[in-house]
Order: C-alpha cells, then structure tokens, then sequence
C-alpha cells in the first residue's frame, strides 16, 4: 500500500467532516483500505470524532426501536375499523 | 406489554383470510405506517389502500411469508410512493449545490473541522442505555420529524427498514453520491439536535 504524504496525513489528521462522512459510509456501506486507514488515523488523534462515531451507532439503534411497531401500537379509531372491514367484506361478496 | 397471538406469526398454507385482516392487522399497520410518515390521516388512508390492494391480488398470495408481512410488503410500497412524491423537486434544492458547501455550519469550510456550537460532547448516551429513555426517545422523533422529507425518507429506508442502497437510490431518483451526502448530513444534522435538546 502506498504511504500517505505529509500534507495527505495533516489533511485528514483535521478533517473531521471527510472522518464522519466515512464513519457514516462504513456503518452501511464499504469503504476502501485507504480509506479505512485514513479514519484509523484520523480517530486516533481526535476523541471528538469517536464520540461521534459512538452516538451515531446508538443513533441508529434507538431510530430502529422507536419504530418498531411491535413495541408501542398505535390504536386506530374503533368505528374506522368497522367501516374498513365492512369494505373488505363488501368486495369480497362481489 | 402487548401479548401476541401466535398463530399470527406461524407460517403456513392457509389461503388468505380478508374477514379477519381488521382485527389482526389494522393497528400494526397503522402503527407501522404512522411512524414512518408522521401524518395520521395519511396512515390511516395507506392502511386502508393497503387491504383493498391486497383484495385484489390476493389470489397472488403463496404462503411463502406471513399474512403479516405480505401486507407489510404492500404497505411498504405505498409508503415509498408517499416518500417520493414528498421528495419530489427537492432533490435539486437539497444536494444537486456543490457538496462541500452545504453542510450549513456544521464543519469549518476551510479545514473540515467542527464548529463549536454542533461540536460532539458526551450526551451520556455513548452507552446505549439510553435506548431504554422515553424522554430520549421522544427528542429523537422530535429531531426526526424536523428532517427534510427526502432525507427523513432515505435514513428511515436505509437504516429502519434495511433497505439496499440501489434500492433506495432507484426509487427516489438518487445518485449514489447524493445519497451518501444525504446520509451524511442527515446523522451530522440528528446528533446535534440530540445534542442542543438532550443535555
């Protein structure tokens, strides 16, 4: 693999916005070797952007809870749904 | 805490049974919908679409998955057409500007380094306890529903329904490079309205 350049180097040691941008890539998607060297660098000299990286994964797993229809049902109004069924059961004798 | 039938979920031969859809699926439909499109009359129109839909191709049904998920499938369908026509027109106001000057203050310009105010401090939830927290919750939704239509439609795709990126890049008319600014900034954008709402 080829070595990253000096000015390379300083560009993505301070680059927090290309760190969350790949941080964000990798949690869904592929990112390159480089790539991935280039972050491992990056968050071992800033902490900010490992805090980002933390949230942003329980971000995403709270998101997916929240919507889980299994764990909070909404109730529709009981008259609508007598009226829906009798639709249902209208085209149904169609 | 909600005690399913579990002759629900079983997969089996059955043919479909409409005289019962109501009953059993109206409200996880509704639920299912009214989260991901934050408008409850629009959620109970989807649900309502959803079953006269699936009347009519129910002849299609093989038993191959639930009655539960071949009517999600139907629903989820509806909701992306729903997304879509939300999103519509916006995809050029939203990230067809060059990339790199969109983010709106969130990084400095010139180094991509974070401005203070959206600069990520601990919030206490680094741990996924948090999770439990309906107050957490609540703000999440809350910074949710404040999302762009477009952005709000592809994070929920991507990261609730695990959606294929083409998939979604298909469906709202997104180049792959789009999508990965609008995942980007979507999270950027999140976090810190966690952050300014949370602490």
């Amino acid at each position: 693999m080829k070595e990253l350049s000096e000015a390379e180097l300083k560009k993505i040691a301070f680059n927090c916005k290309k760190a969350t941008f790949l941080i964000e890539k990798q949690q869904i998607g592929k990112i390159t070797l480089k790539e991935k060297m280039e972050l491992k660098i990056h968050l071992a000299g800033c902490s900010i952007c490992v805090t980002f990286m933390q949230q942003s994964a329980v971000i995403n797993q709270a998101a997916r809870k929240l919507f889980n229809p299994d764990s909070m049902e909404l109730k529709l109004d009981e008259g609508f749904k007598a009226q829906l069924q009798k639709k249902i059961n209208n085209q149904l004798a169609i | 805490m909600l005690i399913k039938d579990p002759g629900i979920d079983t997969i089996d031969n059955k043919p479909v049974d409409p005289h019962k859809w109501v009953s059993r699926y109206a409200d996880y439909l509704y639920t299912y919908a009214a989260f991901r499109i934050n408008d409850k009359d629009l959620a109970r129109d989807l649900v309502q679409e959803t079953f006269l839909a699936a009347l009519e191709i129910k002849g299609n049904f093989e038993g191959r998955s639930t009655e539960k998920t071949w009517l999600t499938a139907i629903l989820k369908n509806k909701i992306v057409n729903v997304y879509r026509s939300k999103s519509r027109g916006l995809v050029k106001g939203v990230v067809a500007t060059n990339a790199d000057d969109t983010d709106a203050g969130f990084f400095d310009n010139n180094n991509g380094h974070w401005n203070d105010q959206h600069r990520p401090v601990e919030m206490g939830i680094e741990q996924a306890d948090a999770l439990e927290n309906k107050e957490f919750q609540q703000i999440l939704k809350a910074c949710m529903n404040k999302l762009p239509a477009l952005w709000f439609a592809v994070f929920s795709m991507k990261h609730i329904d695990d959606e294929t990126t083409e998939m979604i890049c298909n469906e709202l008319k997104l180049s792959s490079s789009n999508f990965w600014v609008i995942i980007h900034r979507t999270k950027v954008n999140l976090r810190s309205c966690l952050q300014k709402n949370w602490i």
